[in-house]
């Protein structure tokens, strides 16, 4: 097994509803689609975004586009209009989890 | 009339262009024009409500009767009302806000000083229930909030705005009855763009799977830019001419299949990885997707690239909507205040984390409390905070502190304990041209839900 940083994996985009923050995260191919279910799991997101998420993390598959969305809860410090934070709306939330570093197998091709 | 329109529509048109020419109030002022005059298109919609925007525009409409919508929809009309008319184009937006009759009047006044007549303007009511939330009440409603269960009681002597979320059905309705601009107030984003597919191709209530169609459409346009290569993250160094972006065109056909492309010779690019990362832009569970026609399942789309910047949606599933409607709501929640100062090498951030320990004790020793303090600093934490790794060494960095709170004199103590740092503080500091930070106000969001039964759109059609 060897480590990779998910930005080599997927690309991401991410916003506000209400509290919660969604990010949507897009295979770069098709192939990585499973290593990203198998290993971007919802334990290992919240364990990620500790001290920003403090609630619950959802998952949701969209085979059809080989992405998966995350509903991370009470991660914005209050939501959009009440959160002081810069990034109020977690429009870089994206790129937060694209920092997640994941094992993948030693003979997975990546660019 | 309604019967001429109507057929001549759903004979002749095998598929109609929606162009989408903003994804919200501030978004770029030409792509209106851009998308009128620079290809050939049936309908612009525009999208400018968000959900404090409401709150705003009661406030305004609480001072002076004729305001209320956005107003930044006006000089777009004086710019694109003469190739509206010309190419016979129809406008569909909910910049009417919370005054839609008044934003008609104005568009009607434009209107009559470009010497254009026989312009017919529908305008959906029904969707301010601010004045008769009590009424609602009464016969049932419980308005409490939807995320976190609790009672309107909580909040209801501080409420600023309350707005239904109305579809795509009232507005496909003044369609038909003739008008070539369409104003609403709260309105859903999606519905703007699903409406002229109900009008065009005579979709109906129960057409499921078509209806999601134009959802889905209507969620890939509701963001403008953001679908035809704004903020693509996968290979954004590589979108071309960005400048010159072209926002996005949903050509639909009657059975449902929609291609999303833009104008040729226009900056951006449509692509699949542009229009996935918009599919996946602010969904909770995306084989649920709740509007008020249907509920979309986002797990049924199809995309396949056809061609330069045009890909094929397609293969939507839908099902039946549920029995309420969204209902947005606004309160006043107190106060708060936002103050930059910037510190410069050496130890920039370091001097930046003493003024600002310096700052939280200076309004301690002055009995000020507040509810949040946040401290960011911009340069090193302010976009991923905890997981932002330490940086060896910065040239600069922006101290960002804020405070909210009940107490409006505590967020202006705060303002008062900023800039005196400059002086009472780390050594190289600049960057406070702006002065104190003046409290603003904290307009919080209270989403709710409302059986449909007890709210209804009226459609109000009238001509020049």
């Amino acid at each position: 097994m060897k480590k990779v940083q998910l930005l080599k994996l997927a690309h991401a985009r991410s916003g506000d509803k209400g509290d919660a923050s969604n990010v949507g995260l897009i295979s770069r191919k098709p192939e990585y689609y499973p290593i990203l279910k198998e290993k971007v799991t919802t334990t290992a997101v919240k364990a990620h975004f500790a001290g920003i998420c403090a609630g619950e993390v959802q998952r949701f598959e969209l085979p059809n586009l080989y992405a998966l969305n995350f509903l991370l809860h009470e991660a914005l410090a209050g939501g959009g209009t009440v959160s002081l934070r810069n990034d109020a709306q977690g429009k870089t939330m994206s790129t937060a989890l694209l920092r997640m570093v994941i094992e993948v197998p030693d003979d997975t091709a990546i660019e | 009339m309604k019967t001429a329109i109507a057929s001549r529509s759903r004979s002749e048109k095998e598929s109609i262009r929606i162009a989408s020419g903003q994804g919200y109030w501030g978004d770029l002022p030409q792509a209106p024009y851009w998308q009128v005059s620079k290809g050939p298109i049936d309908y612009l919609v525009m999208d400018y409500l968000a959900e404090v925007t409401m709150s705003i525009l009661q406030k305004q409409k609480s001072r002076d009767p004729k305001l209320g919508y956005a107003k930044d929809l006006l000089p777009v009309m004086e710019q694109i009302l003469p190739f509206v008319i010309d190419r016979d184009i129809k406008v569909v937006t909910n910049g009417g806000g919370v005054n839609p009759q008044a934003c008609r009047d104005a568009i009607f006044d434009i209107a009559r000083k470009a010497g254009l007549s026989r312009l017919k303007i529908g305008v959906v009511f029904g969707d301010d229930i601010f004045g008769r939330v009590d009424e609602l009440l009464n016969k049932g409603a419980t308005l409490k909030n939807m995320d976190s269960g609790e009672e309107l009681t909580k909040i209801r002597d501080r409420l600023q705005s309350a707005n239904v979320y109305f579809g795509a059905f009232p507005i496909a309705e003044a369609l038909n009855d003739g008008a070539q601009i369409v104003l609403t107030g709260r309105a859903t984003d999606t519905g703007l763009t699903l409406a002229p597919m109900i009008y065009e191709f005579g979709w109906g209530e129960n057409d499921y799977d078509k209806l999601a169609a134009g959802i889905v459409a209507g969620h890939i346009l509701e963001c403008g830019g953001q679908s035809s290569g704004g903020n693509f993250l996968k290979d954004w160094k590589n979108v071309p001419d960005l400048a010159n972006i072209g926002f996005p065109i949903a050509e639909a056909h009657p059975d449902g299949t929609v291609f999303i492309t833009k104008h040729d010779g226009t900056g951006g690019l449509v692509s699949v990885d542009t229009i996935k990362e918009q599919l996946l832009y602010e969904i909770g569970d995306p084989t649920e997707y709740i509007t008020p026609e249907v509920i979309a399942d986002f797990t049924s789309i199809r995309l396949d690239q056809d061609g330069t910047d045009r890909v094929k949606v397609y293969d939507i599933k839908g099902k039946p909507p549920t029995e309420s409607f969204k209902v947005s709501m606004a309160y006043s929640d107190g106060y708060y205040a936002i103050g930059t100062l910037t510190y410069g090498w050496p130890d920039a951030l370091e001097k930046a984390q003493v003024a600002d320990r310096i700052m939280r004790q200076r309004l301690e020793d002055l009995g000020y409390h507040y509810d949040e303090f946040h401290t960011e600093f911009l340069g090193y934490n302010s976009c991923h905070g905890p997981l932002s790794p330490k940086p060896s060494e910065l040239n600069e960095v922006v101290l960002r502190v804020a405070v909210r709170g009940k107490d409006r004199e505590a967020i202006d103590a705060f303002g008062r304990q900023l800039v005196p740092l400059v002086l009472t503080g780390p050594p190289t500091v600049t960057g406070f041209g702006g002065g104190r930070p003046k409290p603003q106000d904290v307009v919080a969001y209270w989403p709710s839900l409302i059986p449909k039964s007890l709210v209804r759109p009226t459609v109000e059609v009238s001509e020049i």
